[in-house]
């Protein structure tokens, strides 16, 4: 950690994009040293072995020393930038700066700890994964949609963390879990929500559902209302008949690179964020020994026809029957959703809306910080 | 759950879960039980180079020593095949393969085609090539364009534990025949690869490093030289893209062709012999299919039209390397008419 002298000066960190980053690579700066910024602006752009993404201010000010060059790895939290009012003299700067370089030089320190331990609960004979980070606080558990994984929220888990203990889980016939869904009803996957709550020995929890896993948290909510501390909903679905079934079916059928990215490119409102490893690294998903079976079982539990099939109004309507500590509900859209059209956040009864702007199907990478924030207000209103 | 694991042991575990998934899956070659019958020494070596070791002791009777004998056990392997057996087949070094050419490509390469579709020859012939294990001129060549040549056989050659693993599980489930190709110098490269069973399709290239400057297209080990060359480029402001081909049959040629039509460059590295090797195949498919998007002419980097010297220093020589990759995109950038 680079201690500085001058309260003023802000430090611009490498961040921790999923539990498994260790290093961090800077692809090219968006900014000057002598540039002003606003909390929001385009720092850095990151490669990490994983993903590309772009580093947003956290602070706003004038930044005074760039310490680490295109190109460089730097460790997680390792200093890359410093921030700071104009009056903070050069001394004081260059002192941190020194410091800075001695941490990116030294690398990942060896204890490290390597990538967060995957976890294993067994249920019901069924072996599903999940990872966790923090250490107090309330448990909250990321329930990803429809061939995505814990990864789906690498950019939130970290940044939660801070304040609780946040589980992200692979569903069944995902990731690394068993590949096996049976018939693929929700009811086995909510079965492994349950579990990982159950393996965790959390009461209660807060959780977080996206997609198709916003059907299952559902469904975990209303068959024990009880236990659920608060409920946000990201692209719910099962709210109305409208879905891409072309997506879902594109999604399941495709064989190559060449099928999936075009299939892939309509999660997002800006389709540059489909990098070749992601593309690769679902191919890669789709190729093990059973994960194709459990992707057309799921399609039948998603789709009628052309149409989407399931009724999540009902079990939150079930939800929210259960009187007395109703858990909060906020519900979560991308406006430019070209997967499960937004408007259908009108038909989440009881709900809190954020509907969010820039964001497609995938909110949670596209806009975290405004979906970490519909998260901690949803957790604020539990009490 | 992916975890690292060398080349050697991505192979070796593909062929493990193949053969626990399905009981017609045989191993078989020199010493890959290693010398079975003797007291204590039974499970010594799997191979030459240890590939096959341990899968005596889980899968007894399922894992053949073959006499010295390439044209009597490829024939077996090949025969065993089109009788419903699932045989991977170790021909320790390629360079033995010309004792059973005929069994290769006059029979399993055909049987499909003159039996009119009716009969399948799932087999597989594991085999070693390259130069840089100081073996010398019978022991160290390239020959996979002699079996790309050949309609009816699949080639395939892995440059990843990744793809390691995932081709040879393809070559397993495949119902033609595939000659798998290891490179000796790769068995100790180590990398992500998943616990769980999986497939990496054949036909399907993969661009390893994107750029919009040159494309290098390679294959086996010299993806890593390519890749090597690369990073330095780019320390210069080239940027290659890297394709590596992973099968020379069947061909990727949209994956080959796109990527000349964005760059305009094209580079071929390949450890075989300049003549009739992959490289002069890509090179003739650019300069028809996308010849009016080269901007420079091809270049190739290959190895000599001579056999694999034993002297150390002149073998150090012989195979491309880094800096001979990235003078050869230095030419095709700086080219003008």
């Amino acid at each position: 950690m680079v201690t500085v002298t001058d309260d003023r000066i802000v430090l611009v960190t490498m961040p921790k994009w999923g539990l498994s980053m260790q290093l961090g690579k800077i692809t090219a700066w968006a900014v000057a040293e002598g540039d002003e910024v606003r909390v929001g602006d385009d720092l850095a752009d990151i490669e990490t072995e994983k993903i590309t993404g772009t580093l947003e201010a956290a602070d706003a000010g004038t930044v005074r020393r760039i310490v680490a060059g295109v190109g460089e790895d730097v460790p997680v939290s390792g200093t890359i930038a410093l921030i700071a009012p104009p009056e903070v003299g050069d001394d004081a700067l260059d002192a941190a700066v020194r410091e800075a370089r001695a941490v990116i030089e030294a690398g990942v320190p060896d204890d490290a700890g390597g990538a967060a331990e995957l976890q294993t609960a067994d249920v019901g004979g069924r072996k599903i994964s999940y990872a966790g980070a923090g250490e107090d606080g309330d448990v909250i558990l990321l329930v990803h949609g429809y061939g995505g994984d814990r990864n789906s929220w690498l950019f939130l888990q970290e940044p939660l963390a801070a304040k609780y203990r946040v589980y992200a889980l692979d569903l069944p016939g995902h990731g690394t879990s068993v590949k096996d869904v049976g018939d693929g009803a929700l009811g086995v996957l909510a079965d492994a929500v349950t579990g990982v709550l159950d393996a965790l020995g959390a009461g209660r929890a807060h959780l977080v559902g996206h997609s198709m896993g916003g059907a299952v948290v559902l469904a975990v909510a209303a068959r024990d209302p009880g236990r659920i501390a608060s409920l946000t909903l990201i692209a719910p679905s099962g709210f109305g008949a409208e879905i891409n079934a072309g997506y879902l079916r594109g999604f399941a059928d495709a064989r190559t690179r060449r099928e999936l990215k075009p299939v892939v490119g309509q999660l997002f409102a800006d389709e540059s964020l489909v990098t070749r490893q992601l593309v690769d690294d679902l191919l890669a998903y789709k190729r093990l020994d059973g994960v194709d079976e459990a992707l057309q079982a799921l399609l039948g539990t998603l789709l009628d026809g052309n149409a989407q099939r399931g009724d999540s109004a009902a079990a939150l309507a079930a939800v929210l029957a259960a009187g007395g500590g109703a858990a909060p509900v906020t519900v979560v859209w991308g406006r430019a959703d070209r997967i499960i059209p937004a408007a259908q956040a009108e038909s989440v009864p009881g709900a809190v809306r954020h509907v969010i702007d820039g964001a497609g199907h995938m909110p949670q990478m596209e806009r975290p910080a405004e979906v970490q924030a519909a998260i901690e207000e949803t957790i604020a209103r539990a009490g | 759950m992916a975890r690292n694991i060398t080349y050697r042991e991505a192979v070796n575990e593909a062929l493990a879960q193949e053969m626990e998934r399905d009981e017609t899956v045989i191993v078989m070659g020199e010493d890959n039980a290693g010398g079975a019958g003797s007291p204590g020494e039974d499970d010594a070596w799997g191979g030459v180079l240890g590939v096959t070791k341990g899968l005596y002791h889980k899968f007894p009777g399922r894992v053949l020593d073959t006499p010295i004998s390439e044209s009597a056990f490829i024939g077996a392997a090949i025969g065993a095949a089109t009788a419903g057996m699932r045989p991977v087949a170790e021909l320790m070094f390629v360079d033995f393969m010309g004792v059973c050419f005929d069994q290769i490509y006059n029979q399993a390469a055909k049987f499909r085609y003159m039996f009119g579709g009716k009969a399948v020859t799932p087999v597989v012939i594991r085999t070693m090539y390259g130069a840089g294990l100081r073996a010398a001129a019978q022991h160290s060549q390239c020959l996979y364009p002699l079996f790309t040549h050949i309609p009816g056989l699949k080639v395939v050659m892995p440059s990843t534990p990744y793809d390691a693993k995932g081709m040879m599980i393809q070559a397993i489930r495949d119902d033609d025949p595939v000659i798998f190709f290891e490179h000796k110098a790769l068995y100790d490269l180590s990398g992500p690869v998943p616990e769980e069973s999986y497939v990496v399709p054949f036909g399907e290239a993969n661009v390893v490093r994107e750029g919009g400057d040159v494309t290098i297209v390679t294959l086996g080990r010299m993806v890593h030289t390519s890749l090597e060359a690369a990073g330095q480029l780019a320390a210069d402001g080239v940027q290659c893209e890297v394709i590596d081909l992973r099968t020379t049959s069947p061909l990727d040629e949209d994956t080959v062709l796109e990527s000349v039509e964005s760059t305009g460059r094209l580079v071929v590295v390949d450890e075989a012999h300049p003549r009739c090797n992959i490289a002069t195949d890509i090179s003739a498919l650019a300069a028809r299919k996308a010849f009016g998007s080269l901007r420079a002419p091809i270049e190739m980097v290959t190895a000599p039209h001579t056999p694999v010297p034993f002297s150390n220093a002149l073998e150090d020589i012989y195979i491309p390397d880094a800096q001979r990759v990235v003078n050869a995109v230095k030419t095709v950038t700086g080219w003008s008419r």
